[in-house]
């Protein structure tokens, strides 16, 4: 296991980092996330033209550059530092690979590319009731045939609905767990944006009553191909996480060297020295968990699930530790709209619960670790 | 030009014709002072071979393949060895260097005091010059092994006017004398790894002073450096480990011999860790893993202990890539006393009421209390984890420097 960034990884983040100075500082973040739909075509096509940034873990063979989840984190990564709001998330990562594991040779074929080139946009929709993601713990469901499907049921906090041009969703047929593609034009096809603590990250509520869809891979067998889909996506997920704490963390250092009390610059003070080397410690070990797991996913680990889930707790937790330490060592400032902090605060909140809290990671982690011990 | 490959080849060549497990252990350390092969990375002109540590390294696996006993390494020998290579005079280097490696006389270190634990430069250890020799009176504490050292590394004070770190010198003391009590510290945890050591009108030689008068600090630094990268005397226990090699030769008792002595201080220390190992077999055993609550907090304490681990080989691989150190590289020692108590934390929810017994009344044959009795030490020893905060925001983070009192002349100084 390598336990560094080679020398051209290290070049791409730089890549990245700039393009997201240029075209997301956090002025542009706030006007993205006010508009109706939080999210910015021009940007997205940037990123899409002049990075290929939209398909990087889309194998080549579908129009994608084919780059592994070390690349895929560090992108995400760099997003989380600067807030980018995108559906990236959606349908480069959650949809792509859905496909990537689920679809037959034609259907990628013909989905992959557009998403590879981000001219077109999916997105994942397979959570129910509290947003668990147990891909098989659902009440939708499908009936028909190969040609034909009909969905029934509502999924709950579907990232990007309202800008997704096609959803792929998962429902119950008679031979099991299934994936189905519903285009987002389609009649019987309800979507209702929610009112989210995070303005930079939307979810929706998507009922479907008697919505056709289209059916993707084999008919019962989505399971497999969903939960290693699912792995990916929470090491996407933990990375972006880890850039998000990591730039709290300089901005928060930054500004407890200016500010002043008692004629003295509050990094002066042992209580905030000590406060911001564990806050450090914090973040560096997140950042190590979320680093490693995936290189893991890359070279193929067989304990794949296990530290995916151990990315996931520990990135939300150091994540949402960093929000509470950054508004705390900033005072009353820290609390106010027009201070940056709360932006990340909010994100941090969402990324914690959105695809498993860390209870859930914790629990299905040890559950991993007690079938490795009996094995 | 030497390489890894002509040095293993060499080194395995001289194995071949002179190791003999039926020398006894001070004939064999002789060989390898006289040869070098002891210590390759210490200067020819002292019983070394001038290597870089790299070749050294490639040196010692072969002696560990080969099953070869090494030179005297255990205990803090060798942070003698190598502050006095540093820094003592022609004299002294003839004197201790070889007995060092041969492992005829063993060391201690005098550098924590009852009033100067994170303040080590606040020693008050008095030390005057009486014609050739020097006088010292104080006291000593948390010395490992000085109950058997023939030697100990002293820093005391020698100028009360100049200030604190500046009326330091560096002294190597006899341990053999009736000015010289050493008593035995007993800990919380009922072992006994330390000693107090006070010296009352106790004799240092004049040609004992290691480095200049007043630069003692400067001398102990290069002594704190290299504890810090030996990390704590466990060495000898790898090379031990190897099983695959017949290990009946008369040498290798007397290595073991030796061993158990030098190692003794240290068997508590894998509980005073927290022995994360023992947390999920723990939770299988007594039924806890069915408890969410439980589960919840072994799942924080393995993911915390993983990411330390992975963190650790993160600065260690850009160390051996020769990058810049990152704030990856400083923060192990804030890590393992957040693993220890969240061990601790997991030994007792999963123990139970067991967490109130010790010794064969405790599970797992006294070891769960004695983590619980031991993890107190992770956060103290080799610096407290306020120490190294203070070190971590002012070195890593650039933070501004505490504000100073003792900067004056040292008698002005208040007494800690």
């Amino acid at each position: 296991m390598e336990f560094q960034f080679t020398g051209e990884q290290e070049q791409f983040r730089e890549f990245v980092r700039r393009f997201f100075n240029d075209t997301t500082p956090t002025t542009e973040v706030r006007r993205i996330m006010e508009t109706e739909s939080g999210f910015d075509e021009s940007i997205w096509q940037r990123l899409a033209n002049e990075l290929s940034l939209t398909g990087i873990s889309i194998p080549e063979a579908y129009g994608g550059s084919g780059f592994g989840t070390v690349e895929l984190g560090i992108a995400m990564e760099e997003m989380g530092r600067c807030l980018y709001p995108s559906p990236f998330l959606a349908s480069s990562v959650l949809a792509a690979k859905a496909l990537e594991f689920v679809a037959g040779e034609n259907q990628k074929a013909e989905l992959l590319p557009a998403i590879a080139a981000g001219e077109k946009i999916a997105t994942l929709a397979f959570l129910e009731n509290e947003g668990a993601p147990v891909v098989t713990d659902i009440n939708c469901t499908a009936q028909g045939s190969d040609s034909e499907f009909k969905l029934d049921g509502t999924k709950q906090f579907v990232l990007d609905a309202t800008v997704a041009d096609y959803f792929l969703v998962t429902a119950m047929t008679d031979k099991g767990l299934s994936l189905f593609q519903v285009d987002g034009s389609t009649a019987g096809l309800n979507i209702n944006a929610l009112k989210v603590i995070d303005q930079t990250r939307r979810v929706s509520r998507v009922e479907l009553n008697n919505t056709p869809g289209e059916l993707i891979g084999e008919e019962g067998a989505a399971q497999d191909g969903l939960e290693q889909a699912l792995n990916i996506a929470f090491l996407a997920l933990a990375n972006e996480s880890v850039g998000g704490a990591e730039r709290l963390f300089e901005d928060t250092l930054e500004y407890t060297k200016l500010r002043r009390q008692f004629g003295r610059t509050i990094a002066s003070f042992q209580a905030i020295k000590h406060r911001m080397t564990e806050y450090l410690l914090n973040v560096e070990l997140a950042k190590s968990a979320a680093y490693y797991t995936a290189e893991a996913a890359d070279i193929g680990a067989e304990d794949l699930a296990k530290l995916a889930s151990i990315a996931k707790a520990s990135a939300s937790e150091a994540y949402l530790q960093a929000g509470i330490e950054s508004i705390q060592l900033h005072g009353g400032i820290g609390f106010t709209w027009e201070n940056n902090t709360h932006l990340w605060f909010k994100r941090a909140k969402s990324s914690e619960v959105f695809l498993g809290d860390p209870a859930w990671h914790h629990a299905r982690m040890i559950e991993r670790m007690v079938e490795e011990q009996a094995a | 030009m030497i390489n890894e490959q002509t040095v293993r080849k060499e080194v395995r060549a001289w194995l071949e014709e002179h190791w003999d497990p039926n020398l006894s252990l001070l004939e064999w350390r002789t060989k390898l002072t006289d040869t070098g092969w002891g210590m390759p990375d210490w200067p020819e002109e002292w019983y070394g071979k001038g290597y870089p540590p790299l070749l050294a390294a490639a040196v010692e696996e072969e002696f560990v393949r080969f099953g070869a006993v090494g030179v005297a390494k255990a205990g803090i020998r060798l942070l003698a060895g190598a502050t006095l290579l540093e820094h003592g005079s022609e004299d002294q280097k003839k004197q201790f260097l070889r007995r060092i490696l041969t492992g005829e006389d063993t060391w201690c270190q005098l550098f924590s005091e009852p009033g100067s634990g994170s303040d080590l430069a606040g020693s008050t250890t008095r030390t005057v010059k009486e014609g050739d020799h020097w006088i010292v009176n104080g006291q000593k504490v948390w010395t490992t092994s000085a109950h058997h050292a023939d030697w100990g590394l002293l820093l005391a004070r020698t100028d009360w006017d100049a200030p604190k770190h500046k009326g330091l010198t560096y002294f190597v003391i006899d341990m053999h004398q009736d000015g010289v009590v050493t008593k035995q510290l007993r800990q919380m945890n009922h072992h006994a790894s330390f000693n107090e050591v006070f010296m009352t009108d106790a004799v240092v030689e004049a040609h004992h002073q290691v480095g200049e008068l007043g630069q003692g600090w400067g001398v102990a630094l290069t002594t704190l450096a290299h504890e810090r990268r030996r990390a704590d005397g466990l060495q000898p226990m790898a090379s031990a480990k190897d099983t695959e090699i017949d290990r009946s030769g008369s040498i290798y008792k007397e290595e073991r011999a030796e061993n158990d002595v030098m190692m003794a201080p240290y068997i508590w220390y894998p509980q005073r860790a927290g022995r994360v190992d023992l947390a999920l077999p723990r939770a299988i055993e007594t039924g806890k893993i069915d408890d969410p609550t439980v589960v919840q907090e072994l799942a924080r304490l393995l993911i915390l202990s993983s990411s330390a681990e992975w963190t650790a080989r993160r600065a260690r691989a850009a160390q051996q890539a020769g990058k810049p150190q990152g704030p990856e590289g400083s923060l192990g020692k804030l890590a393992a006393s957040q693993v220890a108590r969240a061990a601790a934390r997991v030994h007792t929810a999963v123990s139970g009421a067991d967490s109130m017994l010790m010794d064969e009344d405790s599970p797992r044959d006294g070891i769960i209390g004695e983590i619980l009795i031991s993890v107190p030490a992770v956060s103290i020893a080799g610096g407290t984890d306020e120490i190294q905060r203070n070190i971590i925001a002012e070195r890593v983070l650039d933070m501004p420097k505490e504000a100073r009192s003792d900067t004056g002349p040292f008698k002005d100084v208040l007494k800690n």
